[in-house]
């Protein structure tokens, strides 16, 4: 073990302070002023998407990461080609 | 063949999610294909153990409900990539878990991965019992004090007879986990030994677990002690106990922490 790893060993409950908080805010709504806003916007933007276009659940994949200073929702949705007209 | 395992024990507090975590990294560590499933609903806390908690999306109440695919809400592990987590409803509560539901999402998981490892909630309600209803193997988390050692023998009788298995005439692999264990304090008769708590339950021993800082330090990390500190106390005995639960045969020890020398010259780490 070098050093450098002996003296970071030291720093797990800080490490534990911060995820928390970052946790906690989130579920309490401090976060964006409401409880977990980033899945309310996940659920509203998936059914905006659906009064368009009829997508499969398999067709939408969704990634968040809830962060201190900036969380991020990614929402890919799988839109199906339109039928072509000659094909109706 | 896929095996589901229940790490249950009806006591809260014995190192339930612990293990989860340190079991399922341990096995997915040699290679299986694994998902842990946290089955603590309402009270969700695998997610934090094993540092997801930043990504949950959907969880395992909408996937029995059919509100998201099991893809959807399968999290892969950051360090570990044949490692998967299935987080629990921190919203719902326990009657959301239908059996019928619960036996469809571990059909689908039966076939993609090779174990499918089920924190149970302590207790004996609803999230327990479907925690453990479909299992194949029970690892029974018990510490060597008598609430524990009580509340284990509970949930063995449960295990006996609760379970499909144990419905269908078949019987369920049972294997005692023995936590939070001080070799110095049951050799000064303070603390159970390892003897008594395998005398009182009379199930097979899959490993011994020592008190460690190295557990809490793992847990403030968001990382299994398996892979937080492989080569810790904790998470050597740990490796030894997945090796077992795959059928080898290995000598039973109680790893121990050897302080380095610095770690002795300043008498102890902060965890």
């Amino acid at each position: 073990m070098s050093l450098m790893s002996f003296f970071n060993r030291r720093t797990s409950a800080p490490v534990a302070r911060e995820r928390l908080q970052i946790l906690l805010a989130h579920e309490r709504g401090i976060v964006g002023g409401k409880p977990d806003l980033v899945a309310q916007l996940r659920e509203e933007i998936i059914a905006v998407v659906r009064r368009h276009v009829m997508v499969e659940h398999q067709n939408v994949q969704v990634k968040m990461n809830r962060d201190a200073d900036i969380s991020t929702l990614e929402i890919e949705v799988e839109i199906p080609a339109p039928v072509p007209l000659g094909a109706r | 063949m896929a095996k589901v395992l229940v790490v249950t024990s009806g006591k809260g507090g014995v190192g339930k999610t612990t293990s989860s975590a340190a079991l399922g990294a341990a096995l997915a560590h040699g290679g299986d294909k694994v998902v842990v499933i946290d089955f603590d609903v309402g009270l969700r806390n695998l997610d934090l153990v094993m540092g997801a908690e930043r990504r949950v999306v959907f969880d395992l109440i909408n996937v029995v409900q059919g509100d998201a695919k099991l893809s959807q809400a399968l999290i892969r592990d950051k360090r570990l990539e044949n490692l998967s987590l299935l987080p629990a409803s921190q919203t719902r509560d326990k009657d959301a878990l239908t059996e019928e539901g619960v036996a469809r999402v571990l059909g689908e998981l039966r076939e993609k991965f090779d174990w499918i490892v089920c924190d149970s909630p302590a207790g004996i309600e609803r999230g327990a019992t479907m925690a453990m209803r479909h299992a194949d193997v029970a690892v029974v988390v018990t510490n060597p004090e008598v609430s524990s050692v009580r509340d284990s023998d509970r949930i063995i009788g449960l295990l006996d007879s609760k379970t499909e298995k144990a419905e269908n005439g078949d019987r369920i692999e049972k294997h005692l986990l023995l936590t939070r264990y001080d070799p110095a304090r049951a050799e000064r008769g303070e603390m159970l030994k390892v003897d008594d708590v395998l005398e009182i339950l009379s199930i097979p021993l899959i490993g011994i677990i020592p008190e460690s800082e190295e557990v809490l330090r793992a847990s403030n990390m968001g990382s299994p002690v398996t892979l937080n500190n492989p080569a810790s106390a904790p998470g050597r005995a740990y490796f030894d106990a997945a090796r077992r639960l795959k059928g080898e045969t290995v000598e039973l020890t109680i790893p121990s922490d050897k302080k380095s020398l610095l770690g002795k010259l300043f008498g102890r780490r902060a965890a």
